[in-house]
């Protein structure tokens, strides 16, 4: 089971065991992780799941998709190393993986 | 009476059983046509839907005033075809109806990328996050002005002095208006948007262009004005400055179809909602109730208002080439209707979805503002501004009442209402 660490924007840290096959997006939704909206239930149209990948984690977790950067393009406070969580797969490669949430989704 | 409303009451009198099209079951599926705006105005379109939801999710209907057109109807699917833009274009209309030439103006809802994309991000800061913070205060004041001016225990129309009153003046901060002149917003809203192309038209093509000349000329002279100015976050002055936008007044029509896009994509949206949720609240009053007892419902009983509510019926892409869609082939520049109001009353994807509930889970989870890059861009401001009328309205009265029977427009698009008669209960 790979361990996720979400950290808030102000700091505060959730750490979740979740089985593999699932989301990134789906690991915070399920164990009650504030701060993702997902309103599109994770179909890479809403862009209310964004993170910031750790940057140690970032070529771990592969690239952006074509739909995910466009939806990417429309979102606020954009860096390299985001992503929309629900286009992240867990694999036991990614136990361990930190991301950061950004202030707000939207 | 727009030309559309007289064919649809010419065929319902000269029909032999002139009731049976409020009655979908006993039509024969193929001829169903839920595209009448007839539908929506007398509140039988719900049937529509979830008999096409049951017998036919994807449905075409041959024959209508609008040309032949595809109807999606299940949340999944609409997500599906909204998130695929590379198939299913916006490019030129997004409505059921073509837009006759004449009145065509090019606008970014109507338009794939890249220029859909730069003309987005161009508007979109003014409706950004901290943008949002900064006005938060202003609206709240606002609100607070137009709930303390109500007469109490005396019946009016919730319409005009609530939900048009409201959303003129988000509008006109958006804009940052001359506030004296907001009036002028929604009326420019109105004759806009009084194209047949969603089965209302009742103002004549010269009318109409007469009073959009107006409106391009006074936002004209706003434009010249915030040019010379520096950059604010209203959204003429961002559309001025930003560089791949800067020179958008030398097409006129394509200016005009952005302000038109601005101003009606916030105008009768959020003026329904407002005004939706007076009624559902009245027809569930356990809900109220349990609203009163727990006011920190309040944003999630937003999204609900908005997912009941679903304040446009639909929106219309255009398939680019021929693909098969759920067993069904649609063929290159087909028209291709979501409709949003169906796919919020699915019950695959939402529970007891006929019921309005202030504390329904995920309540996020609806299609009212579409998905993928059209995804609406006014979506926080539209919940922040009924997240604020609905926290002081809970702070000042005992209840609202409605009155009297409220009349629907006449549209297959804007779902809302023009007359909504309450009475005002003090705490
Ligand atoms: C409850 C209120 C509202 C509802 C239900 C609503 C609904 C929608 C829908 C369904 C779309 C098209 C989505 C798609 O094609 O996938 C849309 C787009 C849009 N909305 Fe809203 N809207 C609301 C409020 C607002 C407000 C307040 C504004 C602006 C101040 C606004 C501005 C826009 C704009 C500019 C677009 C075009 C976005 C694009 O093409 O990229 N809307 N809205
Ligand atoms: S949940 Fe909507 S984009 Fe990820």
């Amino acid at each position: 089971m790979p361990k996720i660490t979400f950290i808030e924007f102000d700091g505060t840290a959730h750490e979740v065991d979740v089985p593999a096959g699932g989301s990134v997006m789906e690991a915070a939704v399920s164990n009650n992780v504030p701060g993702i909206d997902a309103d599109c239930g994770g179909a890479c149209a809403c862009a209310t799941c964004h993170v910031f990948v750790n940057e140690a984690w970032m070529d771990k977790v592969g690239e952006r998709g074509d739909m995910e950067q466009s939806m990417l393009d429309f979102a606020e406070n954009v860096r390299a190393t985001s992503r929309l969580s629900c286009q992240i797969v867990l694999t036991d490669e990614l136990d361990g993986l930190v991301v950061d949430m950004p202030e707000a989704q939207h | 009476m727009s030309q559309a409303a007289a064919i649809d009451q010419q065929r319902v009198t000269d029909s032999q059983n002139a009731e049976a099209w409020r009655d979908p079951w006993s039509l024969p599926l193929e001829s169903l046509d839920p595209a009448r705006a007839i539908l929506f105005k007398e509140n039988v379109h719900e049937e529509y839907f979830r008999r096409l939801r049951q017998d036919d999710p994807v449905h075409y209907t041959a024959n209508s005033e609008f040309g032949a057109y595809w109807s999606i109807t299940k949340y999944n699917d609409i997500v599906a075809v909204d998130s695929n833009h590379k198939v299913f274009s916006s490019y030129k209309n997004i409505v059921v109806g073509d837009a006759p030439d004449e009145f065509y103006s090019p606008m970014f809802i109507a338009q794939d990328p890249p220029i859909h994309d730069v003309q987005r991000r161009a508007a979109q800061p003014a409706v950004a996050p901290t943008q949002l913070a900064d006005l938060e205060a202003l609206i709240r004041q606002r609100v607070c002005t137009i709930l303390d001016e109500l007469p109490v225990g005396e019946e009016f129309n919730w319409v005009d002095r609530v939900s048009i009153e409201l959303t003129t003046q988000m509008l006109a901060t958006l804009f940052d208006f001359p506030f004296e002149d907001r009036h002028l917003l929604p009326y420019w809203s109105d004759v806009a948007t009084a194209t047949p192309s969603t089965g209302r038209s009742d103002v004549t093509f010269e009318e109409r262009n007469k009073v959009l000349q107006e409106c391009l000329n006074y936002f004209g002279q706003l434009w010249h004005q915030r040019k010379n100015e520096p950059r604010k976050f209203d959204f003429i002055s961002l559309l001025a400055h930003d560089p791949e936008t800067k020179d958008m007044l030398d097409n006129p029509m394509e200016f005009l179809g952005n302000l038109i896009l601005l101003i009606v994509g916030g105008n009768d949206t959020t003026r329904n909602s407002i005004s939706g949720g007076v009624i559902q609240l009245n027809r569930a009053p356990e809900q109220w109730e349990k609203l009163k007892a727990n006011p920190a419902l309040v944003p999630n009983m937003v999204s609900e208002i908005i997912r009941y509510q679903t304040p446009l019926a639909h929106m219309r892409r255009t398939a680019l080439e021929d693909i098969e869609f759920q067993g069904k082939q649609i063929k290159k520049g087909d028209r291709v209707v979501m409709w949003y109001i169906s796919g919020n009353r699915d019950e695959e994807v939402i529970e007891e979805a006929d019921k309005f509930k202030v504390d329904r889970e995920n309540a996020r989870r609806h299609v009212s503002f579409g998905f993928g890059i059209h995804r609406c861009m006014g979506n926080r401001v539209a919940e922040m501004q009924l997240r604020i009328l609905w926290e002081e309205i809970l702070n000042r009265f005992e209840r609202i009442e409605v009155v009297g029977e409220p009349e629907r427009v006449l549209s297959n698009f804007v779902l809302g209402y023009t007359r909504l008669p309450v009475v005002l209960h003090a705490k």
